[in-house]
């Protein structure tokens, strides 16, 4: 059973070939772009939910942070589509890969600090020394605020692969559990599927949040050096 | 009934079973032919399912119901194992 359970992870290979390709570009067939000016139904409920979400995202950015919204609602998008089809049966989910998720964060996070250092040398500068501190803690203070600085990215490739895992990885135990217990106990096995229902509702929950919050992230590191 | 188009441009649902294999001796393999039969594909299936006026739930859910089955075919190698029978 230990070596089913992380099967489901590994990258997915037809008689040799990566499917995993073909696996990661396939939401962007569920995106048609609008055509007209106003389109069937299915697009136009599309493109409210992406102004709407664009809004939200953009209020808080200056002229030069809006510069990157295609930027964020593509990204936004992708991780969403992607964790969700990853909730599909016996489905890939490519966000559960710690390289592509890292392959994500760290550009987005260094577009982000080089675009500060680049226009706002002294205010980027400034930022690794809160204001107010004592004098005797200023070194400390540099030293921990860069390493806090350097782990931006890592913290965002690593709350999305171990979110997405562990939410995979509980819903196969709890699935498998349910499973062999129906032999054993038909009120258990009862529970146990309850249980895996409501897990499988906070699963859907979770994979927008998630997408959510790494856009947010990007958002507001980019909200700091613009 | 002798159909009055050549084989080689009918569309895929509408060619015999009998003529199936001729069909596909007959298609373009060039690198320019396979993307060029999927891009068709694409389009004939998202302009008969999914752009239409009033559309459901049903154009997509067919494309996943398609992916579901695509991925249980990657993974059938290891899913093997996993059968409720007797003897493995």
């Amino acid at each position: 059973m230990n070596e089913n359970l992380f099967t489901s992870f590994t990258t997915p290979t037809m008689m040799g070939l990566p499917v995993v390709v073909l696996i990661v570009m396939f939401p962007s067939i569920l995106f048609p772009s609008p055509n007209r000016l106003i389109n069937n139904r299915l697009v136009s409920l599309q493109q409210w939910l992406v102004q709407l979400t664009l809004k939200q995202m953009l209020i808080t950015h200056n002229y030069k942070g809006q510069t990157w919204a295609l930027m964020l609602m593509s990204l936004i998008l992708f991780i969403g589509s992607t964790n969700l089809l990853g909730l599909l049966p016996h489905s890939f989910t490519p966000t559960t890969q710690l390289s592509m998720n890292l392959g994500m964060a760290i550009p987005l996070w260094a577009g982000t600090v080089i675009t500060g250092f680049r226009h706002k040398t002294k205010a980027s500068l400034a930022h690794f020394l809160p204001q107010g501190t004592p004098v005797p803690l200023i070194p400390m203070l540099v030293i921990i605020e860069t390493i806090s600085l350097f782990i931006q990215p890592v913290a965002l490739a690593v709350r999305l692969t171990a979110n997405i895992t562990a939410g995979h990885l509980l819903m196969h135990l709890i699935g498998g559990a349910a499973l062999a217990l129906t032999n054993i106990s038909a009120p258990t096995a009862l529970i146990t599927f309850i249980i895996l229902i409501l897990l499988t509702i906070l699963e859907f929950a979770v994979a927008l949040i998630q997408a959510y919050v790494f856009t947010l992230l990007v958002s507001l590191y980019l909200h700091d050096n613009t | 009934m002798a159909s009055s188009i050549p084989v080689k441009e009918e569309k895929l649902m509408d060619v015999r079973l009998g003529q199936l294999s001729s069909w596909i001796m007959i298609q373009d393999f060039t690198p320019k032919g396979i993307p060029g039969a999927f891009q068709r594909g694409y389009y004939q299936y998202y302009n008969k399912c999914v752009y239409v006026k009033k559309g459901g739930v049903a154009g997509i859910s067919m494309v996943l119901a398609a992916y579901m089955l695509f991925n249980y075919c990657c993974c059938y190698r290891e899913l093997r194992h996993e059968q409720l029978c007797k003897h493995h």
